[in-house]
């Protein structure tokens, strides 16, 4: 079976704006906000528009965050969720 | 509509409709020196019709209507056609209002920046707005706070003040010279009387205010007083917003900067003194 492939909605249609823990972001494709936590922002910024598996993100968060005890299946979590939400289509 | 009323609360234009005559006297009487609707045409239209066309003589009961309806409200007896009034006009307001972000809470302003009191129902932001305006502060107003999203500014709108239960003698003891409409007992939500706000409020009800504090009071626990992070009270302050969806974007950037901007906190009071005093030691701090 092909890897899937994971894409963020473009930066165009988000409006992102750090709080304190969390993080708001405002989709203006479907006028909803949301409330997220680490690592979703992050998440979105490292995938941005680039169509890539979650292997490759994981690498990807990798060179840029101290991500601790990230594994395969977290990852696929957060994923989910933000699928799940509309930020984050699966290819 | 046989009888008709309009006035200007703020930015609002409203245009009361009736059956009958009481209501709409008794809101002239209330509303004598607030300002008609700008070039006379009201934004919001609202109705009190007879519950059924008989009705308008036998057991007179009146059924509300505009532009938006709530259909299980049920029929007020005619004697709370001010109360009837009241409820509408609110209703239009939280369904229809567009031009500003609009948050169920009370304000109060001083030397230009505004204190905004939200919470659930009995938290006591009628009775803090009319107890602070008692003590020199201006009254914006006691249920709906108007955000500007092009400039932040909170706009005033000072509506009668909605007194209910135990809440009704406490004002009135603060504001012994103060103007009440007739107390209307056994409502759906219990006794309630009106209050005038005082003709200061009334005259500068076009001025906005900067936001400067926001307030989360719980009447009836001990005194306490917790500072409230960004994010929580963005929670807070979207479930007590009537139009934070509908305005999509502009709703969001006023929200945002409302939350980034201006400093919050809970207080919980036990009576109205210990609320008071929160409040101002809250503004000394600022």
């Amino acid at each position: 079976m092909a890897e899937r492939l994971y894409r963020a909605a473009s930066a165009e249609t988000l409006l992102i704006e750090p709080l304190d823990e969390f993080t708001l972001i405002f989709h203006r494709a479907s006028g909803l906000t949301h409330l997220v936590a680490a690592p979703a922002p992050e998440i979105i910024a490292a995938l941005d528009r680039d169509q890539i598996s979650a292997a490759t993100l994981l690498e990807r968060l990798g060179t840029r965050y101290e991500l601790g005890d990230a594994s395969d299946e977290l990852l696929q979590a957060r994923l989910d969720e933000l699928v799940a939400i509309g930020l984050v289509a699966a290819l | 509509m046989k009888h008709v009323f309009t006035v200007r609360i703020g930015p609002a234009g409203f245009r009361v409709g009736s059956d009958w005559r009481a209501p709409i006297r008794a809101l002239e009487r209330l509303y004598a020196g607030y300002p008609a609707p700008e070039d006379n045409i009201p934004d919001f239209t609202v109705r009190l019709f007879a519950a059924r066309p008989w009705r308008h003589w036998l057991r007179p009961s009146i059924t509300l209507g505009g532009d938006f309806v709530l259909p299980e409200a049920a029929p007020l007896p005619l004697s709370q056609g001010v109360l009837a009034a009241e409820m509408a006009m609110n209703l239009q307001m939280a369904m229809g209002q567009r031009r500003y972000l609009l948050l169920h809470a009370s304000a109060v302003e001083r030397e230009g920046r505004a204190v905004l009191m939200t919470g659930l129902s009995g938290a006591g932001k009628s009775t803090l707005a009319a107890l602070l305006a008692a003590r020199g502060w201006r009254l914006m107003g006691d249920e709906f706070a108007l955000i500007d999203p092009a400039s932040g500014l909170v706009h005033a709108f000072p509506r009668l003040v909605s007194l209910k239960n135990r809440a009704i003698e406490v004002v009135r003891k603060a504001l012994p010279e103060g103007r009440f409409g007739p107390l209307l007992a056994g409502t759906p939500k219990g006794d309630i009387q009106h209050l005038v706000p005082d003709s200061r409020s009334i005259a500068r009800m076009g001025d906005p205010a900067r936001p400067a504090l926001l307030l989360f009071p719980r009447f009836g626990f001990d005194n306490a007083e917790r500072g409230l992070g960004p994010s929580e009270v963005f929670v807070r302050l979207t479930q007590a917003s009537t139009n934070y969806v509908a305005l999509g974007e502009r709703g969001f950037a006023a929200m945002t900067r409302l939350v980034r901007e201006v400093a919050a906190c809970a207080i919980d009071y036990p009576d109205a003194d210990a609320a008071i005093t929160h409040v101002e030691r809250l503004w000394a701090t600022l």
